[in-house]
């Protein structure tokens, strides 16, 4: 089972290999020490490396790429669970209280090589192989975490968790308020979810949507592999209870990230593509959907500014509020299904805040409301596909 | 007479003071007496320990003062939920007190304790005062989770006690990941999950059960057996009702939980191998008066002859008194004297609760995130609270 799962084809072959995504700033935490490399939101470098020549691009390459290009830039080049591997790595180096416990996370390695090589540096106390019983190593990471561990919680895929849905809804989301905030619950609970390849209903669920009503949880999507170690750190280093969605298809992304140490803030969503027509919302896998739609946006003549939100809870209500500002028209882009999701959220959020600044309808395209199916051009159709978003916006725009 | 001024000294505690007493370490001028636990130990893959068990007659009084200074406070909740100053469920103690005493005597304030709704008095023991908690119960301010809790949710962070859980069976997982946290930090410590005969058939437990004894870490799984599952008979939940046995690979070991000198014995034991050798099981055979909570009047499913009859035959209290009385160690008024100061102490403790304040209206958002983020917004009328939206 576990190796089907790892032999889920690159997203590389979908998407043209040339297009480039425009700069990803990282705003700086507050408090951090000068040697973290800032990236200010308007694209200015600060700190120790000034001067350098940072690219903070996400670049979707084939496995082809020459390597001896690569040698002369900055940073280095690797694959979104490596990026996730070297977060984590880096968190349990730097504090040793850190501990991952989930399934076959230990010797096998993890069933997606995020946490390859990490059990025999740490050993088997802070890399730890679960039995099949999320309900209890959850509550038991839960546990540990109140009274000072922080643990990183592995669902082999994010529809196990619902096996756990007492202990992360009950315990997770509101030991701290019941408590009177005696109790702090330093967990990270993450795992690939998200429609993939064929994978059948039960292993394509998409969590995002059943966890946002839980009181106290913060729920963070990665999408490349610059901010699935970012946000990784940002997470473990949070002392709310963070759950980081990771997608299944996203695993292979290559990208080129900095040496330099840095960490990514939670609440913060980034600006993919800046723009003036239309404010296009999205997270996750959709993210390159949407920028696949963009580029034959472009050529029709639009100019949609793309946010990814990264963060689902709380949304970054500053970011997405100043982009309505300038745009007046917002599309949102998901993955999880039109019923309660977080698109539903998100256009209750901005109808709240922004409807004097809205020219049009807010629209909002997210997967069928059915299990996924098996067959191919049936899972393609359960999806946002770029054809459909090249259509809404064209509506939107009219 | 050497008792009484013992006894003096206990009543003569500053009235503000509301905590339990601690027992004295034994060394010095008190004498040991040596007491057989009502009955013997039964083990599951273990060699029982032995039926002797030491005590001091300060320890004994200091059982006898406890013990009723629980049974008032539960009393005393009663009251208070019948004339609706404390609302929702209130899950009481009464009956099973010699667990929580017994417990306490075993172990130090570093070792932990979780256990579920019925909490009340382990957070006594654990170290809460009788305001804290009355004010819990009634929501006010002063309550130990400030009134956001209820009387499901008392904790006591600062003396490891880790709640106060309303999902049955989901504090035994989060005591495992104590133990599992108290072994990853090298403490040398214990942690006591502690469920009911209901909780003991849920899934959980064995999942938490078997990565325990994988990673042999020193947890100590204390089923307090009351026989009834809310309204459901021991006989009619379990087809095996011989929960210490239920860990099959886990030890287990059966204890008579109206007997605090057992409770003690047992739970002393539980540490020692726990720290070794990785989880046991603990079953507590008691019993409680009052029905599953304030909402159930407790005699549909079993008789009142049943519940008087345990109550005088097995009474932990009643127990101690006797021992008391035929050791000497107290005569009959010193104790009722003891037992009026514990009921004084129970209402002026009721008086200052019921004089604090309701929480704070911004205390709504607080705790929700640690260094909250906005989770206010709008109500309904839109012009009183202004959106910080999440």
């Amino acid at each position: 089972m576990a190796a089907s799962l790892q032999s889920a084809v690159f997203l590389s072959n979908r998407i043209d290999p040339h297009r480039r995504l425009f700069a990803s700033p990282a705003r700086s935490l507050p408090g951090t020490k000068g040697s973290i490399l800032v990236v200010r939101s308007d694209g200015r470098i600060s700190g120790r490396l000034s001067g350098r020549n940072l690219i903070t691009n996400a670049v979707a390459t084939k496995a082809d790429t020459p390597t001896s290009s690569t040698d002369s830039k900055p940073g280095h080049e690797l694959l979104l669970f490596e990026a996730l591997r070297e977060g984590l790595e880096e968190e349990m180096d730097r504090d040793p209280r850190v501990c991952v416990m989930g399934e076959d996370v230990g010797h096998y390695g993890g069933s997606y090589k995020v946490t390859k090589g990490l059990a025999p540096k740490y050993g088997d106390l802070r890399v730890l192989d679960t039995p099949i019983a999320e309900n209890s190593f959850t509550g038991m990471g839960i546990g540990a975490a109140m009274t000072g561990l922080r643990p990183v919680i592995e669902g082999m895929n994010m529809g196990f968790l619902l096996l756990a849905y007492n202990q992360i809804s009950n315990n997770c989301g509101m030991l701290h308020y019941t408590s009177g905030g005696q109790f702090k619950i330093p967990v990270v609970i993450r795992g690939p979810g998200g429609v993939g390849r064929q994978l059948g209903a039960e292993h394509s669920q998409r969590l995002e949507s059943y966890f946002q009503s839980i009181p106290g949880l913060q729920m963070v999507a990665c999408s490349t592999p610059y901010n699935a170690k970012g946000l990784m750190k940002a997470a473990i280093r949070s002392d709310n209870p963070v759950v980081l969605f990771e997608h299944v298809l996203l695993y292979n992304l290559k990208e080129r990230i900095p040496d330099e140490e840095y960490v990514l803030c939670l609440e913060e969503a980034e600006m993919v593509r800046p723009g003036e027509h239309v404010t296009i919302l999205t997270y996750s896998r959709m993210r390159y959907h949407v920028m696949q739609a963009a580029k034959t946006l472009v050529n029709k003549g639009y100019d949609p500014e793309v946010i990814d939100i990264r963060s689902l809870k709380p949304f970054d209500l500053y970011t997405i509020g100043n982009s309505v500002k300038k745009t007046h028209r917002v599309l949102i882009v998901e993955e999880c299904m039109r019923t309660g999701g977080i698109g539903s959220s998100l256009r209750a959020a901005i109808i709240d805040n922004f409807w004097d600044y809205l020219d049009a309808p807010i629209m909002c395209l997210s997967s069928q409301d059915v299990p996924t199916p098996y067959a191919g051009t049936l899972e393609e159709w359960t999806v946002v596909q770029p054809a459909q978003i090249v259509a809404a916006v064209e509506q939107l725009c009219q | 007479m050497a008792a009484s001024a013992v006894v003096r000294r206990l009543s003569s505690a500053p009235l503000r003071d509301h905590r339990l007493l601690r027992p004295f370490s034994s060394t010095g001028s008190e004498s040991t007496i040596t007491v057989e636990t009502s009955v013997p130990f039964t083990g599951h893959k273990i060699n029982p320990p032995s039926r002797s068990v030491e005590t001091t007659p300060v320890e004994l009084l200091s059982f006898f003062r406890d013990m009723s200074l629980m049974r008032r406070m539960e009393i005393a909740a009663d009251s208070l939920y019948k004339s609706k100053l404390i609302r929702g469920f209130c899950h009481l103690y009464d009956g099973q007190e010699s667990i929580a005493i017994g417990l306490e005597a075993a172990i130090t304030k570093k070792d932990a304790i979780i256990t579920a709704y019925r909490d009340h008095c382990i957070c006594l023991g654990r170290g809460g005062t009788l305001v804290e908690s009355f004010a819990e119960l009634m929501g006010r301010r002063a309550g130990c989770s400030k009134g956001k809790g209820g009387s499901m949710h008392f904790y006591k962070k600062e003396s490891g006690f880790f709640g106060g859980h309303g999902i049955v069976g989901a504090q035994v997982p989060l005591g495992c990941g104590l133990a599992f946290a108290q072994k990853y930090l090298k403490e040398g410590t214990v942690s006591f999950a502690l469920y009911g005969d209901g909780a003991a058939n849920q899934g959980q437990l064995f999942e938490a059960l078997n990565i325990s004894a994988l990673w042999d870490l020193p947890a100590i799984l204390v089923c307090e057996n009351n026989h009834y599952g809310m309204g459901t008979a021991e006989w009619r939940s379990s087809k095996s009702p011989a929960y210490y046995k239920r860990g099959d690979y886990v030890p287990g070991l059966k204890v008579d939980g109206m007997d605090v000198l057992a409770v003690k014995q047992a739970s002393k034991f539980a540490k020692e191998y726990a720290l070794k050798n990785g989880p046991i099981i603990l079953e507590m055979d008691t019993y409680r008066y009052h029905g599953h909570s304030m909402s159930d009047p407790g005699s549909t499913y079993r008789t009142r002859d049943e519940i008087s009859g345990v109550r005088q035959e097995r009474d932990p209290i009643e127990r101690i008194r006797k021992l008391l009385l035929s050791h000497e160690i107290a005569t009959v008024s010193d104790l009722k004297d003891i037992e009026k100061e514990v009921r004084r102490e129970v209402e002026e403790a009721i008086a200052q609760a019921k004089e604090n304040l309701m929480p704070d209206p911004s205390e709504l958002f607080t705790n929700v995130y640690v260094k909250g983020f906005g989770v206010e917004s709008f109500g309904a009328d839109r012009k009183e609270v202004k959106a910080i939206l999440p």
